[in-house]
């Protein structure tokens, strides 16, 4: 058993688990956070992504031990009150999902994506950005539509903050 | 209406759980004392079963319970069936094996249910069934539908001789014949539809509960029609009397077909939970979901088809053999048959048709419908037949078609079916503009500069939707109607619950059929609820497949609304001392029209619960049920174009660009209907470049996770070009066709036409991998 | 996956002493879950060295590269350093799997794994690597060894890869349209001992050297210098996704875009 300790969503969580036990099982079971979800055995559908210390991760594919320590966000977490991310208001305006499904990693996927391109997206590197997640409903037309317009969404709003420290 | 009714781009109501994590899946559910179960599975094509010694795994840590088929049979656990009666040209009724949903004596596929085992987590219970032990006498496999009837091939099931299910004939053989005589010219090709697995990104899962107190069972299970699936577990599994079963499908990750059917897994989490007194969740590893759920196509074809000196289609010869793999799965006969053989005349006027279909055995999963269902092997047949055609004939493929439309309505083809309505030339017209056809040469020229392979296909499909009617069927075989249900709920304050008996998993209705309400009876869309997939809340319904919740699930809600607004404006009228033929509905309000009387909404509703000032006889309350039955199918058709690049160096396929002009009827919500398109479309591109589910000689399926079977990736396909040109569906008060399945229909065809004349050959089959694309430009040149 | 101890190790040398017997060491764990989770792996212990600092991080002093073993793939994908020094290399982690992968996965789980359609064992050939284990420097010609085989003996541990940055090179790769590892990769290398070309994803017995390729490249460093050139398909792999023949040819294709594209 492992003494497993770590921040989900801000909040300090503890328990004690077999060391087997994946990263994806712990939320879902010990933390009651369903909305991570698991679709495949092979590392392959990102529906469990998460984000380990601001990284996004394939949480069945790391054990909860090796997490212990880090600081956890789950889907549950990307909302600030009742102010919904600009990603997950993306998804919905664009009908990027339709059995909501791939969504949560979809999600976690892409707001991980738009940190690390600062810059911007174009749709081609959102299609090669989007690799390691997979969803069988939509054909992915609308989710490239809701990821380049939360980019842009939140280019604007981080440019707009950054007008304001200056 | 404005923003919210009819027509409008509403975006979803659902959304909100989904993108916030919220949604709630059956591996979500946890009853208290739940423990978990692990399926003990074959890992034979085809064995008899010599011994299963169960003492190891019951004296593993955490377990509760190893049960076997005996136990089960002991228990009078009935055999699945396949609910579609078809018989063969003989007259002779379809010859159905035994499946028992823990096998007893005989496996038939690699994945066959032979033991389960409920331990307290889900690492222990599959510790223990590793400790099971089962003695196999291995026998030989088929798993190629066009050996299975050869001398001396395994023979699966003792029902079938040589695996030989039905043998099934659909038009006019003689005239068809007579026809081909008359011919000019005759065109021939061999096609295979490729077996695929269907791969809803949520597994499927099973929850059952039975409660000793009350002796009765609850099921959450991943379902497109819970009703059916109490139909069926209590009528024929014997697993417990409808009225002692609760079945409930929450939220569910996707269908496509896979989870219309009653599997193994559901019936025995029910069975073991009353067997061992606790709740029992089953949740399916993605290989357990490659190797058992119901998988799709897998048709062998020769067909054939006659032209005159001017190229006008006289007659079309069709004969089909059907993988319907080791077990008949819940509609796997109606899928090579009614769904498939009655849309062989495609858009065009064929004088003639006969088709014959054979389903057979093998040693590989249930084959059942996936989406589209029977019209995607029909449309990719006729549309690769057209194509073809046309390049030996050396004229355009469009103008081929065009030549052969059925052009005035209603039609009736010579395979049962009789289309209400459709403009196919101003598909094709719409198409080909979005294409940019006309400038397509110089794109061609532009690639070859590059290196580079450029071609374009086309693929006019047509598919019967808004299943169905419910005599119709039945005369056909089927076991069941196929009408739906709707209630509708006004509350005392106003605010609506419809029930349904369609089930949304992932189509939106929480929010096209609030819009039709909202539409009818003009009040906000969130004071309308929709309620679906719980056999205690909802009437009898028949669930969502075939394209069928908007033409018939909407239609029933219509119904029911007819009855509630006549209600309404009668309650409104008395009221108001107003004739009730001058009553309109209006801005969330009954009114005299032509006046500044109102009556608003809520208080119509508040007057029908106090009861005090109703119109005499009249009795309280506002709720309405309705069942409609469709008249006739609904036949949504359209135009896809396709433009593929192929670089002939490594054979890879690039879509460059992908149109679709569709006729759906009328529509509720565009946005949703574009999502059906993009997501079927990509499905269809997934089955003619990737996907394709491969077993070796054995019977092993090579292909059992996504580091073998290629699922379409975000960086597979394009942004898409979508229209729609439409004509109403005479045949329901909406004027709905359906879109749930076009793209995956008419997708296959339109790809393989473009990478055929990029590539000069037409000796390429599905998923055309780059592997076998390299080859067929290789094999063309030399 | 069956049960297991998890341990994490603080140091090198922590870990080596943890490292015993059926215990096995998880780097990124991105192969070896994986593994796990599928019941092909079953170590007794698991000894987590993800986080010892002294196996992370790039190092560039003149020519000589270094890479520390718990790297992660995104690092190297985004290493400023190495935009400079081995943009090819960059681009290689670039395109392993995906971006979650590339968080978690690391350079030293990838070689020590040595699975045949892996991108670094080509990498590492080509730039004619070494790789510093806990007890030893091993060449990366002696490093590979077949399948899923290296010289690697038990408990012996990777702390990092070194190798001279090359005047010239880069890597193409033609994947496997399920899996996304390579069916076919090739990395070209032209340093100071002249053209290296190594191969991945196709042969029978791993990554491996092409003679063929590098002896027309090594008179000519020019695609053009492979328009008639030829890899036997003896030693190469057949599967579901491609004959030994499409790969010959694939690998050919493959290094002609390379050498396109590091004189590029
Ligand atoms: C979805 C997916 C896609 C992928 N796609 C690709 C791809 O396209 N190309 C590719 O090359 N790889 C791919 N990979 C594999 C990935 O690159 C892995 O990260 C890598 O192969 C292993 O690195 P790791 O750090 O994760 O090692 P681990 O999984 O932690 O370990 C792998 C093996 O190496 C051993 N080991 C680890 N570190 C050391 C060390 N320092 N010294 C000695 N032994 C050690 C472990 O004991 C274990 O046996 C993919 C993986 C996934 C899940
Ligand atoms: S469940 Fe983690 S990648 Fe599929
Ligand atoms: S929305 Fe259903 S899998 Fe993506």
């Amino acid at each position: 058993m492992s003494e497993v300790s770590l921040t989900v969503n801000g909040r300090r969580v503890s328990a004690s688990v077999e060391d087997r036990t994946l990263l994806v099982h712990f939320l879902r079971e010990h933390v009651g956070l369903t909305g991570t979800h698991v679709g495949c055995d092979t590392s392959q559908c990102g529906a469990c992504v998460v984000h380990v210390d601001g990284k996004a991760v394939k949480s069945c594919s790391m054990l909860a031990a090796q997490a212990s320590g880090s600081d956890v966000m789950t889907i549950e977490g990307l909302a600030n009150g009742g102010d919904l991310h600009p990603v997950q208001a993306a998804f919905k305006e664009h009908h990027g999902l339709q059995c909501g499904f791939c969504t949560p990693g979809m999600i976690m996927t892409t707001v991980d994506m738009i940190a690390r391109h600062p810059e911007g997206l174009d749709e081609a590197t959102v299609r090669a950005e989007l690799e390691g997640n997979i969803c069988r409903c939509t054909g992915y037309h609308n989710i490239v539509k809701a990821v380049l317009a939360a980019s842009k969404t939140m280019s604007k709003a981080s440019k707009g903050k950054a007008k304001k420290a200056a | 209406m404005g923003i919210e009714g009819v027509g409008a781009r509403v975006s979803r109501k659902e959304d909100k759980r989904f993108i916030t994590g919220a949604g709630r899946y059956v591996d979500d559910m946890v009853v208290p004392g739940m423990k978990h179960a692990m399926f003990v599975r074959s890992p034979h094509a085809h064995a008899q079963i010599k011994k299963i010694d169960v003492k190891a795994a019951q004296a593993m840590p955490g377990v509760i319970g190893v049960l076997t088929g005996k136990e089960l049979k002991a228990d009078g656990i009935g055999n699945l069936i396949c609910g579609w009666m078809i018989h063969s040209k003989d007259g002779s009724p379809m010859k159905m094996g035994a499946w028992s949903p823990l096998a007893v004596d005989k496996v038939r596929y690699v994945g066959d249910a032979v033991v389960v085992v409920v331990a307290d987590t889900k690492a222990q219970a599959r510790d223990a069934a590793e400790a099971v032990e089962i003695t196999y006498k291995e026998l030989k496999a088929v798993t190629d539908a066009s050996k299975a009837m050869d001398k001396g091939a395994p023979q699966i099931h003792p029902e079938a001789e040589n695996n030989l299910i039905f043998d099934w004939d659909l038009g006019n053989a003689d005239e068809t014949a007579a026809a081909f005589k008359k011919a000019a010219h005759v065109v021939k090709m061999d096609v295979i539809n490729n077996r695929l697995v269907p791969n809803a990104m949520e597994p499927r899962a099973a929850l059952g509960h039975y409660d000793k107190a009350e002796d009765h069972y609850t099921c959450w299970t991943t379902s497109q029609n819970p009703h059916v699936a109490r139909l069926v577990m209590s009528a024929f599994y014997n697993v417990a009397p409808e009225n002692k079963l609760r079945v409930i499908a929450p939220d569910v990750g996707g269908g496509f077909g896979s989870k219309i059917y009653i599997y193994p897994e559901e019936i025995v989490c029910l069975w073991a939970s009353k067997k061992t007194g606790v709740p029992v969740k089953w949740v399916a590893d993605r290989t357990e979901s490659f190797l058992t759920d119901a998988h799709g196509r897998d048709h062998h074809t020769h067909a054939e088809m006659a032209f005159d000196k001017d190229h006008k289609i006289l007659g079309f010869k069709v004969e089909t053999k059907a993988n319907l793999g080791a077990y008949m799965s819940l509609f796997s006969s109606a899928t090579p048959t009614y769904l498939y053989a009655t849309l062989l005349s495609g858009q065009y006027d064929i004088p003639a048709i006969h088709a014959n279909v054979k389903a057979i055995y093998t040693n590989t999963a249930p084959v059942d419908a996936y989406r589209g269902a029977g019209r995607p092997e029909a449309a990719y047949l006729i549309e690769r037949m057209m194509e073809v055609s046309a390049r030996q004939f050396g004229v355009s493929p469009a103008e081929l078609r065009r030549k052969n439309f059925i052009k005035s309505f209603p039609h009736q083809t010579p395979v049962i079916m009789c289309y209400d309505a459709g403009d196919f030339a101003t598909s094709l017209d719409t198409a080909m503009k979005g294409a940019d056809y006309a400038g397509f040469e110089k794109r061609r020229e532009k690639a070859k500069k590059a290196g580079k392979l450029r071609g374009m296909g086309f693929s006019c499909y047509i598919e019967a939707c808004g299943i169905a009617p419910s005599a119709a069927v039945g005369s056909l075989g089927a076991g069941v109607g196929l009408w739906e249900s709707a209630e509708v709920r006004v509350n005392a304050v106003g605010t609506i619950e419809v029930l349904t008996g369609s089930h949304s998993h992932g189509q939106g209705h929480e929010t096209t059929f609030a819009q039709l309400v909202a539409q009818r009876l003009s009040v906000p869309l969130d004071s309308i609820s929709i309620v679906h997939g719980d056999t205690d809340k909802v009437q009898m319904g028949m669930g969502t497949y075939g394209s069928r919740s908007g033409a018939v699930g909407m239609s029933a809600i219509v119904k029911a609304l007819d009855k509630v607004e006549a209600k309404a404006k009668k309650i409104a009228a008395h009221l108001m001392e107003a004739d009730e033929a001058d009553i309109v509905i209006e801005n969330g309000a009954l009114k005299v029209a032509g006046t500044d009387k109102n009556v608003p909404w809520f208080q119509m509703a508040l007057a029908a619960y106090t009861a005090h000032n109703l119109p005499g006889g009249m009795e309280p309350g506002l709720k309405e049920t309705a069942f409609y039955d469709p008249a006739n199918f609904t036949f949504p058709a359209g135009c896809y174009i396709c433009e593929v690049e192929i670089d002939p160096d490594t054979g890879q396929t690039d879509i460059v660009q992908f149109v679709a002009a569709d006729d759906f009827g009328n529509i509720i919500n565009p946005m949703i209907v574009e999502g059906q398109v993009h997501g079927g479309v990509t499905q269809g591109i997934g089955q003619a470049i990737l996907e394709g589910a491969n077993y070796d000689a054995s019977g092993q399926l090579l292909t059992a996770s996504y580091m073998d079977y290629t699922m379409p990736r975000a960086g597979d396909v394009p942004s898409y070009k979508l229209s729609t040109s439409n004509t109403p569906s005479p045949s329901n008060p909406l004027g709905i066709k359906g879109c749930g399945e076009a793209g995956a229909i008419g997708a296959p065809p339109a790809v393989i036409n473009a990478i055929t004349d990029a590539i000069g050959t037409e000796n390429l089959t599905m998923p055309a991998t780059p592997q076998k694309v390299w080859a067929a430009i290789r094999s063309a040149k030399h | 996956m069956y049960s297991v101890n998890y341990h994490r190790a603080a140091s090198v040398a922590d870990a080596a002493k943890l490292a015993k017997g059926d215990a096995k060491l998880v780097s990124g764990g991105m192969t070896l879950i994986p593994a796990m989770k599928t019941r092909l792996a079953a170590p007794s212990d698991l000894v987590d060295i993800s986080r010892i600092d002294a196996l992370k991080g790039i190092k560039v002093s003149g020519k000589t590269v270094t890479i520390g073993a718990a790297t992660t793939h995104y690092e190297v994908a985004t290493s400023d350093k190495l935009a400079k020094a081995c943009p090819a290399l960059s681009h290689l982690a670039s395109m392993i799997g995906d971006p979650a992968v590339r968080h978690r996965g690391t350079i030293g789980g990838s070689i020590a794994n040595n699975d045949p359609a892996a991108d670094y064992p080509a990498a590492m050939l080509a730039l004619g690597a070494t790789i510093v284990t806990n007890k030893r420097q091993i060449a990366a010609e002696k490093f590979f060894k077949g399948l899923f085989e290296t010289a690697l003996k038990d408990g012996e541990i990777v702390t990092a890869v070194t190798f001279t940055a090359p005047a010239k090179a880069a890597y193409e790769k033609f994947r496997n349209p399920a899996s996304r590892y390579a069916i076919v990769g090739v990395f070209v290398a032209k340093g100071a001992d002249g053209v290296r070309v190594a191969v991945t994803g196709a042969g029978d017995d791993g990554v491996f050297r092409s003679r063929e390729l590098e002896t027309a490249l090594a008179k000519q460093f020019d695609a053009a210098a492979l328009t008639s050139a030829k890899v036997p398909a003896r030693a190469l792999m057949t599967d579901m996704h491609a004959s030994a023949d499409y790969r010959a040819h694939l690998i050919v294709v493959m290094a002609r875009r390379a050498v396109a594209a590091a004189n590029a």
